[in-house]
């Protein structure tokens, strides 16, 4: 017996104990019936050919480890960023347990969303009389001033119809006939989660500007996007317009409501873009969205009102935060701050100081294109080579874009874009093409285990690090953030590879 | 300012009454069925249960899927589980049970890791049985040392018309007598994840101990093999459970799932003696062996010293005498280590008092537990439960304790603020509602990326969480002093 009441051994400790340890090879050994450790060494070792590779990316139908959600889960991200709105997702309803366990487990905060509940007879009769009774009682409780409706795919195969459901169930006296209840088709299998958001988003807008009149003003619109930094990066983005004194709107930003306090009371709604801010948003000159491919039908929408759109793609680091800054510049008629000027060279203080870390070390990235994008430009940018940049989904469009970056810069030569890949492929790459970084969530982590690389986490989720989304990779700021993260995982990796005492350790420098 | 017994009754029920009070009259109708304060010598909870949820009230349930694929079937290490459908079920459930296991992931084990069959548009349109079968070969290319595979369903394989059972079946047959599971798990049946455990376990029974060959994976048989039921291994608990089993003499031929392999689910037929922990989610499979095999089950509860030692006493009853003074042997062996952990905690948790809301056999099971340390549980409720676990939880909770089925998000809220327990055991939707509101929380299904909480070893950790929550510094600082 190995516990103790003094100091508690934990699951970490606890089974590599003598009697567990026992315990578990007799198991293996009489109970299991599993292969011989040869078999497992010979298959292991198989798994890292090229043969392997090329059979692993000849797969059509599997699918393994991807590296994206679906997308009612980024119409609930939408849904959360509108002030006093509670996300209602018309389907069954472990799915809304699962995304609100989802988003919980990321920005360790509540979630809060509704289900119909849909069952088997909602299956055969469809989902009225849930929508009905759902609105009713969501209302009743919860007393938000917005409800915004989404779906499952359980409601697509079905094939119900939202508007008409929506309009009955206001007839019927569920919620009042002028309250808002904007709404959204978001098939499960259509895109991802950023399909979904975008999705979300557009129906929002299209809820409260359909049929109004376009008086345009001096301000701007910024749209962020799906995004795991939220919390960080929208009150960066805050900062930076009011350096500049722009007259602008954040359209959906839910970054006060995933990051309330514990004071002894519990927000269910705080903050978000007020109703009246998006009725107004219509009037903007131009909006701003800061990852295109998540807006891609929010921003058509919004350029089919007269509005001047200005997609990007997530600009990160010097010159990603140059354009961005520059656009915001010509869109407001503004000049770029001073201090944002200062801040430019702080980075770039910081970057000269440490590039030479950075400089030739190869790096393999997975995430949502976006990200991908403003990512892969950085890592040139310091002189990396992101030699496998991966995105589940990512098409080829996306793929494109991140191949003009490769040819656009000396570093980009030997590196490749692979769309709509998981991250089973990206474990035969970093076997067969090995790497000195990863960068992605936390699922990299099995990838770290087993191809022996270290993980840089960043996108979304990151479950098993705390407090991340806290803090913005947007800015300047935000990219020193991101280069001091990369900078900690080398560093780290060069200490654990010269620790050993009289072996290697001439090498454990203390001045680097 | 402790309440009287009767005082308490009262509160809780004006609590309920003004709960209802919010709902529009058909709902607070059907909630109200739901909700209810103990009354001693009461043969069960008077709540309804394992019904619909009603729309919009933001109920905690997940769906059928997550009973079979997230509970019953994914602990299985060395089979494939496909998540067959759109990728976010698979996605959201991916290693997020934390159901502990040893193997080589993506070589001989598959546990933490999400296969999809990432329906498109037109797998709805076109059907999605040519794809499976894809998948299928594709499997058995690249992971050559499964050894089997399970089809779980997502909502849309019910509605579309998908035949899996033919795939499988066919699929099976090409591969030599492989055991392949086609599981209805469909998330849109039932009412909650029990429809699914449901499911889960008819499909071994169909699928698995149908098929079996009896030749298969021999052993020599002991009179003194049981297999355990019912432990998803969460933090290793089946581990720390299965040690006092061997521990007492008795021999441990299946895990069921937790750290569980297909050939230990095939031979347990073979065992002596079923016993169960988890009964909400395995009782169908235990019955099943019963009146197929003729293998006697028993329940159990390894949570806390008092219920760890009744339940080896009566896994002992089943057995010789030699098991039973193995029993005693082990309840003594740890004596020391109970004492000393109730010596430590116990003043610390005295009178403490814990509101719970959880799923399967937590919230009747880990009350002793609590109680061992001195505490008390003051309300409990079933996410899922059916009217034979309130039945069971009678023997457990105090006159007056409040109850609740199926709590909805407003409820529980609103309960918890009334009601200020020290400490609300709960799940990660909820976990942080409460911290905002000042007030301690453990998770109860995942134990907060902590335990075992199972067995003796595992009784020390659940002892020094709980004391962590309730007695963390955090507590008296969540107010601003010029607030006081």
């Amino acid at each position: 017996m190995s516990q103790n009441a003094e100091k508690v051994i934990d699951h970490e400790m606890l089974f590599r104990e003598p009697e567990y340890v026992e315990m578990f090879a007799k198991k293996k050994e009489q109970f299991e019936f599993g292969f011989p450790i040869e078999k497992m060494e010979e298959i292991r070792e198989w798994t890292k050919s090229k043969e392997y590779q090329d059979l692993n990316f000849a797969r059509e139908g599997l699918t393994v480890n991807p590296a994206k959600a679906c997308q009612p889960l980024g119409a609930v991200f939408a849904a959360v960023g509108f002030a006093k709105t509670l996300p209602f997702v018309h389907g069954s309803q472990g799915c809304v347990a699962y995304y609100r366990s989802h988003f919980s487990r990321h920005f360790k905060e509540p979630t809060s969303c509704v289900s119909s509940s849909m069952t088997e007879d909602a299956a055969v009769f469809g989902g009225l009389n849930n929508m009905v009774d759902g609105l009713q009682n969501a209302y009743s409780l919860y007393k938000p001033d917005m409800i915004a409706v989404s779906t499952t795919c359980m409601a697509e195969v079905i094939g119900d119809d939202l508007g008409s459901f929506i309009r009955t169930a206001k007839q019927k006296g569920s919620v009042t006939e002028d309250f808002d209840v904007p709404y959204a088709h978001t098939p499960a299998f259509v895109g991802s989660h950023i399909t979904g958001y975008d999705n979300a988003l557009k129906g929002v807008l299209t809820h409260f500007w359909e049929g109004k009149e376009r008086t345009p003003n001096e301000s701007i619109n910024f749209i962020g996007g799906f995004d795991g930094n939220v919390v960080g990066n929208m009150p960066e983005i805050r900062r930076i317009l009011d350096l500049f004194g722009a007259d602008y709107t954040v359209v959906c930003d839910p970054s006060d409501v995933w990051n309330t306090p514990t004071d002894g009371e519990f927000r269910m709604y705080d903050g978000g873009t007020t109703k009246d801010e998006v009725k107004q948003a219509l009037n903007a000159k131009a909006t701003l969205s800061f990852q295109g491919f998540s807006t891609e039908k929010t921003t058509k929408y919004i350029a089919e009102t007269g509005q001047e759109v200005v997609a990007l793609y997530h600009p990160m680091g010097v010159a990603g935060t140059d354009q961005f800054l520059m656009e915001i510049s010509r869109l407001t008629g503004k000049p770029i701050p001073e201090s944002l000027e200062k801040e430019r060279g702080r980075l770039m203080d910081a970057i000269a100081d440490s590039s030479a870390h950075i400089h030739g070390k190869k790096f393999a990235l997975y995430g949502d294109p976006d990200l991908m994008l403003g990512m892969t430009a950085f890592l040139l940018e310091l002189g990396a080579e992101p030699v496998h940049v991966l995105s589940t989904n990512g098409g080829p469009e996306w793929a494109e874009k991140v191949q003009a970056l490769f040819d656009a810069s000396p570093f980009g030569a030997g590196c490749h874009v692979y769309p709509k890949k998981d991250l089973w492929h990206m474990r035969s790459l970093l076997f067969t093409e090995p790497v000195d970084l990863l960068i992605g969530n936390t699922y990299g982590k099995y990838l770290e285990r087993d191809c022996n690389v270290p993980l840089v986490r960043m996108g979304f989720p990151i479950f098993d690090r705390h407090h991340y989304h806290r803090f913005p990779i947007w800015g300047y700021e935000g990219s020193l953030r991101v280069m001091v993260a990369i900078l900690d995982e080398i560093f780290e990796a060069l200490d654990a590879n010269t620790i050993d005492t009289s072996k290697t350790d001439y090498s454990y420098d203390i001045i680097r | 300012m402790s309440l009287t017994i009767e005082e308490t009754k009262l509160r809780n029920k004006e609590l309920i009454a003004e709960v209802l009070k919010a709902y529009p009259e058909k709902s607070a109708k059907r909630r109200a069925k739901h909700l209810d304060v103990h009354e001693e010598g009461q043969s069960e909870c008077d709540v309804k249960s394992n019904i619909k949820s009603l729309p919009g009230v933001m109920t905690i349930r997940g769906c059928a899927y997550a009973g079979s694929k997230g509970v019953v079937w994914g602990p299985i290490k060395d089979m494939i589980h496909i998540s067959h459908g759109p990728v976010g079920c698979g996605q959201y459930s991916w290693a997020s049970r934390r159901n502990y296991y040893i193997g080589t992931t993506g070589i001989d084990s598959f546990g933490t890791m999400q296969f999809t069959s990432d329906f498109q548009e037109k797998d709805i349109v076109f059907g999605g049985d040519k794809k499976l079968e894809k998948i299928m070969d594709e499997i058995q290319v690249l992971f050559p040392l499964n050894k089997g595979i399970t089809v779980q369903s997502e909502c849309p394989i019910g509605l579309i018309g998908d035949d899996i059972e033919a795939v499988s079946k066919k699929k099976s047959k090409e591969y030599g007598g492989k055991t392949i599971v086609p599981v209805r798990c469909e998330g849109f049946r039932g009412v909650s994840q029990s429809l699914g455990h449901h499911i889960a376990n008819d499909a071994i029974r169909d699928w698995v101990f149908e098929k079996t060959d009896a030749d298969k994976n021999k052993f020599e048989a002991t009179p003194y093999d049981v297999a355990i039921i019912g432990d998803y291994n969460i933090g290793g608990d089946a581990w720390s459970s299965r040690i006092l089993l061997e521990e007492m003499g008795l021999r441990v031929i299946a895990q069921w799932s937790g750290d569980g392999t297909i050939a230990e689910l095939e031979n347990t037929p073979k065992a002596k003696l079923n016993v169960l922990h988890c009964y909400r989610s395995m009782n169908y499979i235990s019955r099943y062996m019963e009146e197929k095999y003729g293998i006697p089950w028993v329940e159990y509860n390894f949570f806390g010293p008092s219920k760890i030692e009744a339940s080896l006493r009566e896994i002992a009853s089943h057995f010789d005498d030699k098991i039973k003074e193995g029993a005693e042997r082990v309840i003594a062996k740890y004596k020391a280590l109970t004492d000393a952990v109730i010596a430590k905690y116990q003043p610390r948790l005295k009178d403490k008092t814990v509101m719970l809301f959880v799923g399967g056999l937590r919230p009747r099971h880990v009350i002793g537990a609590y109680e061992d340390l001195g505490m008390k549980v003051v309300g409990t409720g079933y996410e899922f439960g059916h009217n034979d676990d309130y039945q069971r939880t009678t023997h457990y909770v105090k006159d007056g304790t409040l109850i609740y089925d199926d709590v909805t998000g407003f409820e529980f809220e609103k309960f918890v603020e009334k009601i200020q327990p020290d400490l609300v055991g709960s799940g990660i939707k909820e976990k942080y509602v409460f911290q905002k509101m000042g007030v301690p929380f453990r998770q109860m299904h995942s134990w907060d990326y902590s335990g075992p909480y199972h067995g003796y070893d595992g009784f020390a950790i659940f002892a020094r969480d709980m004391d962590m929550a309730i007695n963390s510094p955090v507590w008296a600082l969540t107010k601003a002093p010029w607030k006081k």
